[in-house]
């Protein structure tokens, strides 16, 4: 349920690292000679020193230059825009906005109504739990030496690759009345004849379950790339000790990639508060489908009332960040040591 | 083919409007500099405000190269508006005219108009408040003259200017197939909400064909119910009065027409999922006679007729009627502008947008090409709407002194008239799929509608 793969990844290389110290300190254990040590200087002419000095000092920002740009122009610049609206009653078109302090968001947090449409976040939080617990199974499965693995492994990553309004589309037609859900189903000789999209129940399901097809694969490979940077020592010791699969996962694989995990509940949590797509091309909120981010949305460009819905969007994200904050506090990110 | 129907799409989901370039890393700084110019990037520059885009006196004289932002993906596609802009240049040989078409007309339009480029000539994008049209947009004229000539000078007048005019103009109503509901043996127009609904029903018992067909999931044919205001009544002033009296009261224009829809989803006479319709689907099913009857607009036929023609059915079998209520035995349908045409305040060839909106209206034909009513006062009828001649019916236009006012008091109170969401609402309601009595649902519009009127337009 995320639909921030940049920030996925580039955290993920963030936390996959423990694993890999770990992996190098089991290596320091057994003592393995040299690298260890400071690195042998090699003789040669000494640059002048300020130069050096400065030339050290600007690559790393050299090498960031192009995506610092990127970020700043179209995540912050949009970002502060965004906070500076939500201070006005810009109606988003007008030439003319006025100052009107903080009135939007004492509008906000008096209409309880608006807060409302977070208990079909529960939906897709409970999805993202089905979704965490299968991309695991599937992440560890694979992870040993199961047959056609590779195939398998781009299958189950292939739906996160597809673009979100084209999966809309597609599941409009798989949920549609004598669509490919019921024509599947009919295979089996299931005559359900029922309206998948029709009432709020079934259709928050229907949403969610689209969103475990699609998220997935993400949650998958993260889950995979993490498993497999543990030492395949500790398997082969495990196995020594006469483990069983389930006792592998349970007290190397669990513990080894539980940053991953931590981070993949985050990346859930704000997912299910923020699930936006799948939900806003399939049904357009209709039959109480409407999350937060649609609302805000129609309050931004249906109803011209482009201050309120920054202000909104300046919620969810101070939302967001408390609850991440509390999840930090609740499960700290501990360093991993297998060994 | 669309004409009404970009008009009332939700707009795209572009999140932010405006991005800006060229602030310095940090986020303090970023912050500071955004706060401080937020200002200065909504300055649209309409220093030139009450500009007038006068008429050229000699066609032969007025020169320049015109762009004119359109709606009509396929008619730039398939080249109909080059053949306009050609027959143009009969007249304005020195004038150059290139079309930019746009799918998501309304989202796009709307953005662009932040800044100085949108075009010479432009449809006026719904999100535009009326009053700011004088900001935004070069006059045509006074409406006390162009009045005279033109239909639905009112919806572009702010402070006795014109500021747009459209083409062409529509009539919502019920597209239905003629051969299914003869088939259930209805012959003649249901006159009263009960008789249609009684009609549905024959066609429901008698035929094959889903009675109505809702659109549910395209949205924006839900909203086009709204157009129905002022026929039941018959008064021009129905849209006026929406700013100062309660429209779903007993006896109020909407409370008429959303119990209609209500009663049709009720009574089970529409398709069996709502949520996966599909409106490209539904024009070939309409044709054919798998579907009876749709509330769109006159604009809609032609598309519906191409489906047939496609579908290998009669093309006649499209037929189009009124909104079923009368004030003294006459069908009282609206006729009301699509889009309409006008010139850029920022444009710098005013002459030669003013000439090509003048003659795409007057001259161009495309109202006849569409079927679709004239906007010039006095042409005849389109022969698709014979049977609203034969039938005697008054056409009506609504008076929009107010609609600034109606649009302020919409907007406030977050129901939306033009979209969908209320309608969905009542229809989910209407099926089961949401809580509560249709009762509670226009107490708790009206309540909503009525606490807006209250505070709008201080």
């Amino acid at each position: 349920m995320t639909d921030t793969a940049s920030e996925a990844t580039s955290q993920a290389a963030s936390v996959g690292v423990p694993p890999a110290r770990a992996k190098s300190r089991a290596w320091g254990r057994r003592g393995r000679p040299g690298r260890a040590g400071a690195p042998v200087a090699l003789p040669g002419p000494a640059p002048r020193p300020w130069r050096a000095r400065l030339l050290r000092g600007a690559t790393p920002w050299l090498f960031m230059a192009a995506a610092l740009v990127l970020l700043v122009t179209f995540t912050y610049a949009p970002v502060a825009n965004m906070v500076a609206y939500s201070f006005t009653d810009w109606d988003g078109v007008s030439p003319e906005l006025s100052y009107t302090g903080v009135g939007n968001y004492v509008d906000i947090f008096t209409r309880p109504e608006l807060f409302q449409v977070f208990f079909v976040s529960l939906y897709y939080l409970a999805a993202s739990v089905v979704q965490i617990a299968a991309a695991l199974y599937f992440a560890t499965i694979l992870s040993f030496n199961t047959r056609f693995r590779n195939f398998f492994k781009g299958v189950l990553f292939f739906p996160y690759l597809i673009n979100g309004v084209a999966i809309g589309f597609v599941f409009l037609y798989f949920f549609q009345d004598g669509g490919t859900l019921d024509s599947v189903l009919a295979l089996f000789g299931v005559d359900t004849d029922r309206a998948w999209l029709s009432t709020s129940t079934s259709a928050n399901v229907s949403l969610a379950g689209v969103s475990v097809w699609r998220f997935m694969g993400l949650n998958f490979v993260l889950f995979l790339g993490a498993i497999q940077s543990i030492p395949s020592e500790l398997y082969e010791a495990s196995e020594l000790d006469g483990a069983n699969r389930w006792q592998q996962f349970r007290h190397i694989i669990a513990p080894g990639i539980r940053p991953i995990i931590t981070l993949s509940a985050i990346l859930a949590i704000s997912g299910s508060l923020s699930a936006f797509e799948v939900p806003y091309i399939m049904t357009g909120g209709a039959t109480g489908t409407e999350t937060f981010v649609i609302q805000t949305v129609k309050l931004a460009f249906q109803f011209n009332k482009t201050g309120l819905a920054s202000a909104a969007a300046v919620v969810l994200l101070l939302i967001i960040l408390a609850v991440t904050w509390v999840q930090r506090r609740l499960v700290p990110d501990d360093k991993v040591d297998l060994v | 083919m669309t004409t009404a129907r970009n008009r009332f799409a939700a707009a795209g989901s572009h999140r932010t409007t405006r991005r800006l370039v060229g602030a310095r890393s940090g986020l303090t700084a970023v912050l500071l500099a955004a706060a401080l110019m937020a200002a200065g990037c909504t300055g649209g520059g309409a220093s030139s405000k009450g500009e007038e885009a006068e008429a050229p006196d000699d066609p032969k004289k007025v020169s320049g190269t015109i762009k004119v932002l359109t709606h009509r993906t396929d008619l730039v596609q398939d080249g109909t508006m080059k053949e306009y802009a050609a027959e143009f240049n009969k007249t304005y040989p020195n004038v150059k005219v290139e079309f930019e078409a746009l799918t998501d007309y309304e989202g796009e339009v709307k953005i662009r108009m932040n800044t100085d480029n949108y075009g010479d000539v432009l449809m006026i994008p719904a999100a535009i408040k009326k009053n700011d049209y004088p900001k935004f947009f070069a006059s045509l004229g006074s409406q006390a003259e162009r009045s005279k000539k033109y239909r639905f000078t009112d919806f572009t007048t702010v402070g006795g200017k014109v500021y747009g005019q459209s083409p062409i103009g529509v009539t919502p109503g019920f597209i239905y197939n003629k051969r299914v509901w003869q088939e259930a043996g209805v012959t003649d127009w249901p006159t009263t909400p009960a008789e249609f609904i009684a009609d549905l029903k024959a066609i429901k018992s008698k035929t094959d064909a889903i009675p109505y067909y809702t659109n549910f999931k395209d949205m924006w044919p839900l909203s086009q119910w709204t157009g129905a205001i002022g026929s039941v009544s018959c008064d021009v002033q129905a849209n006026d009065k929406l700013a100062a009296s309660d429209p779903w009261a007993k006896g109020g224009e909407l409370r008429t027409i959303d119990t209609l829809l209500y009663d049709i989803v009720h009574h089970g006479l529409v398709e069996k999922d709502p949520t996966t319709t599909n409106w490209e689907g539904s024009k070939p099913k309409l044709a054919k006679g798998e579907i009876a009857t749709m509330w769109l607009g006159s604009w809609a036929i032609t598309q519906m007729q191409a489906a047939a023609e496609e579908a290998g059915t009669d093309p006649d079998d499209v037929g189009f009627m009124p909104f079923p209520a009368q004030k003294d035995g006459v069908f009282c349908p609206l006729v009301a502008p699509d889009y309409n045409q006008a010139v850029s305040i920022h444009s710098q060839h005013k002459q030669a947008a003013r000439a090509w909106i003048d003659w795409f209206t007057d001259k161009s034909g495309y109202a006849e090409d569409n079927l679709t009513l004239s906007p010039v006062k006095g042409a005849p009828l389109p022969d698709v709407l014979k049977p609203y001649e034969d039938a005697g019916v008054k056409f009506i236009e609504l008076d929009q002194t107010n609609t600034a006012l109606v649009n302020e008091i919409d907007n406030a109170s977050e129901i939306g008239l033009n979209k969908p969401d209320y309608r969905q609402d009542l229809v989910d309601l209407a099926r089961g799929a949401r809580k509560g009595s249709l009762e509670d649902y226009f107490a708790d519009l009206s309540k909503r509608w009525t606490d807006a009127a209250k505070t709008a337009g201080s």
